[in-house]
């Protein structure tokens, strides 16, 4: 889980050796080092890739049983966007929305785990990830039961008055977003966690003796100090979230459908190979687009 | 400064403090007078660092308090306190610039305009030009020097300075040592400064404080405390001493007179911590004189002989270590002016000094040399400024310099 801490870091440098040869050899060394997994991108990524963009721009008449045409069919990226684009913008509000929850309770989270748990850290640390032992799914279906309506929460909130006598969590966007927030809540956590743990409490110190306040530290010490965490949870949080199916699909109803429940229909339920290819190079576009703003915004080479 | 605090003194009430059942700081009693030098010298774990965080309010004393002026700090956040630290582990903030470190603390306190007070600060610490580097792109001294910068630039009531030139080279010290003093003549913030380094401690400061376990050993002005120290713990942790067993054996009008190891020796009464039972009679190795010729030593003086073993040269002074016959190493200091060409290892020689130079505190047989801890104030009687006390405020090279020596 350390190794969340090491994205962005500098790539591997080579010290003199004496002997050209072993230098040669050093030189190379990196490249060596990256083979196995570049192959392993070129093969089930890259290719992948170039085959999904291509069938984004076949003819969408064609069928999977009558077979595919070439024909540079451009129309389908706004034809997808067209038919599509509530779910689109659904995909992010939701995502975004449970970014904000979710760093809310992880950021505070990560925080008393890294500085203040003392010898429980690791036992927190094991209880954050613990979930992950168990499928998303079976996660997912867990959360149905939760807020299942005759579920003790529900009764619950009944009883306060926070829902009407019929009211429910179920099949309602709350249930989607409780369930994005709660199923990429350790992909935050984590890099947090590893920022947030180098930070040198005596750097606190300092700033209180330097007349700023526990706001005031935070602000100028912490924060920026945790900042590659946060860049790299929030996206590692942010990315998976956006196109994601299952949490619609089991905690919400059509109403709620994400881009993500759109894509797998269009591959797997009506087999429209185009469409689903466009609107997979869509949403790409649109995160890689959003990723990018933010990193120039939070200024990269300033805190990786 | 965001609080006008009373002005006045700092004062330590019985303050104690505990990390579980260690005891770091025990059931200190301390006033620093508004404005003054004041150094805390002692042995490395002694609770120096601990005492200046109580000050700074980083950490809570077990009990007792810590007054400024007449307000109790005690609980007060650090924040509010009229107190800045130089840390002894300079605690820059790494993704901040040097300039941003420095200017940290007047931003805090809403100050817009900073640049040209951080400019005169980082010229003050020598590091002009290093504004838009990284703590991390300097090195251990020039960062020490930033901590330095980044606290002194508040014009805090009180400044607490943890080993702030531990780091320097002997050159760059003496400049920073000089700064300070003048800074502080100049701008009358009270000094709280740690050292483990006594000449720098006796050089810079009004006040020493000796502290030993969590307790004040001994306070005074540099010179009474050297001229005069309250216990062997002091005698050898400021400057060295020799200190050789004895007995009181009584005493006329002016001296006692004590025995150890069939000598006899004088000590002025005023200069005596003890005046009977099993007693350290104690001098300091500059104030020995050495002979060849036992008869040639002068009368009324104190004497010793031994055997020379080895001779250590040290530019300003040349120290000999003299074996006496009941196996004691002797430390002699002797300027290195007029050498006698006689004085090689394997001689006979005798030290000798003046009664008024040697000192007298009690022995607890059981406990070796170990100091009975009480802090001890010292009797500001006479004798206390013999030639060689450095005087006071004086700028150059201090006189104790010859223990750097050792
Ligand atoms: N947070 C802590 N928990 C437990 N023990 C501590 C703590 N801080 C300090 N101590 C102990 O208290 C004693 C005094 O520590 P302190 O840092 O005050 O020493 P010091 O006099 O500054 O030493 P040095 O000259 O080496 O800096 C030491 O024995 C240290 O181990
Ligand atoms: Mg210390």
């Amino acid at each position: 889980m350390t190794a969340l801490a090491h994205l962005g870091g500098t790539p591997p440098t080579t010290p003199a050796a004496p002997a050209p040869d072993r230098r040669r050899r050093h030189r190379l060394l990196p490249y060596l080092l990256l083979l196995p997994g570049a192959a392993w991108l070129l093969v089930f990524f890259a290719l992948p890739l170039l085959q999904l963009a291509a069938a984004s721009l076949y003819d969408p008449a064609g069928s999977l049983s009558t077979g595919y045409a070439m024909t540079w069919a451009v129309g389908n990226y706004p034809d997808a966007l067209q038919a599509y684009w509530p779910q689109f913008l659904r995909s992010f509000l939701y995502s975004a929305i449970a970014l904000v929850l979710a760093l809310l309770m992880g950021y505070p989270l990560a925080y008393a785990i890294a500085q203040k748990a003392g010898r429980w850290k690791n036992l927190l640390l094991v209880a954050v990830v613990a979930p992950m032992f168990t499928s998303f799914l079976v996660r997912t279906l867990a959360w149905k039961t939760i807020l299942s309506d005759n579920g003790a929460l529900v009764g619950l909130l009944r009883d306060v008055h926070l829902l009407g006598p019929d009211g429910r969590l179920l099949a309602t966007p709350v249930a989607v977003v409780l369930g994005l927030t709660y199923n990429f809540l350790p992909f935050l956590v984590l890099p947090l966690y590893a920022s947030l743990e180098r930070l040198d409490p005596r750097l606190l110190e300092a700033a209180s003796d330097l007349y700023a306040n526990p706001l005031r530290a935070f602000g100028r010490v912490t924060l920026p100090l945790s900042m590659p965490g946060l860049i790299a949870g929030t996206l590692l949080f942010f990315i998976p979230a956006t196109g994601d199916y299952i949490n619609a699909e089991l905690l919400g109803t059509p109403n709620e459908y994400m881009i993500g429940n759109v894509i797998d229909s269009a591959f797997l339920v009506r087999l429209d190979y185009p469409q689903g290819a466009a609107l997979s190079f869509l949403l790409m576009a649109a995160i890689l687009a959003i990723v990018f703003t933010y990193l120039r915004r939070a200024g990269t080479e300033e805190v990786l | 400064m965001a609080q006008e605090a009373p002005a006045g003194d700092l004062r330590l009430a019985d303050v104690t403090k505990r990390f579980g059942v260690f005891t770091a700081v025990d059931d200190l009693s301390l006033t620093v007078p508004q404005g003054s030098f004041f150094a805390l010298l002692g042995a490395s774990g002694c609770g120096k660092t601990t005492t200046l965080r109580m000050i700074a309010g980083l950490e809570a004393p077990t009990s007792g308090r810590v007054l400024l002026g007449d307000r109790d700090i005690t609980g007060l956040r650090p924040y509010k306190r009229p107190v800045n630290t130089v840390f002894q582990s300079y605690a820059l903030f790494p993704h901040l610039d040097i300039h941003e470190n420095v200017a940290f603390g007047l931003r805090r306190r809403g100050i817009r305009k900073v640049g040209e007070q951080v400019e005169r600060m980082l010229a003050l610490v020598q590091l002009d030009g290093y504004g838009r580097r990284r703590p991390a792109q300097l090195s251990g001294g020039q960062q020490q020097r930033v901590a330095l910068a980044r606290a002194l630039i508040n014009h805090p009531q009180m400044l607490l300075l943890d080993e702030p030139l531990g780091a320097l080279d002997l050159k760059l010290r003496r400049q920073m040592q000089i700064e300070l003093k003048r800074i502080q003549a100049e701008v009358g913030i009270t000094f709280l400064h740690v050292t483990h380094d006594q000449e720098e401690a006796m050089w810079m400061a009004d006040t020493v404080a000796v502290m030993n376990a969590g307790r004040i050993e001994q306070l005074g002005a540099p010179a009474d405390i050297y001229e005069y120290p309250a216990s062997p713990f002091v005698a050898n942790f400021l400057g060295q001493s020799n200190l050789i067993e004895a007995e009181v054996s009584g005493h006329d009008a002016d001296d006692l007179l004590v025995t150890g190891h069939g000598y006899r020796f004088a000590t002025p009464l005023e200069r005596a911590r003890s005046r009977q039972g099993p007693v350290w009679l104690g001098v300091r190795p500059e104030k020995l004189h050495l002979v060849a010729d036992r008869t040639r030593v002068p009368d009324g003086r104190n004497a010793v002989s031994g055997v020379l073993t080895d001779i250590c040269y040290a530019g300003v002074s040349t120290e000999f270590l003299l074996r006496t016959a009941w196996g004691q190493e002797m430390s002699v200091f002797t300027a290195n002016n007029d050498p006698d060409a006689r004085l090689v290892p394997g001689v006979e020689v005798t030290a000798h000094w003046h009664p008024r130079h040697s000192f007298v505190l009690p022995r607890d047989d059981s406990a070796g040399d170990d100091a009975d801890g009480s802090a001890t104030r010292p009797g500001a009687t006479g004798g206390g400024r013999a030639d060689g006390s450095p005087a006071d405020g004086g700028v150059g090279v201090p006189p104790q310099r010859l223990e750097a020596a050792t």
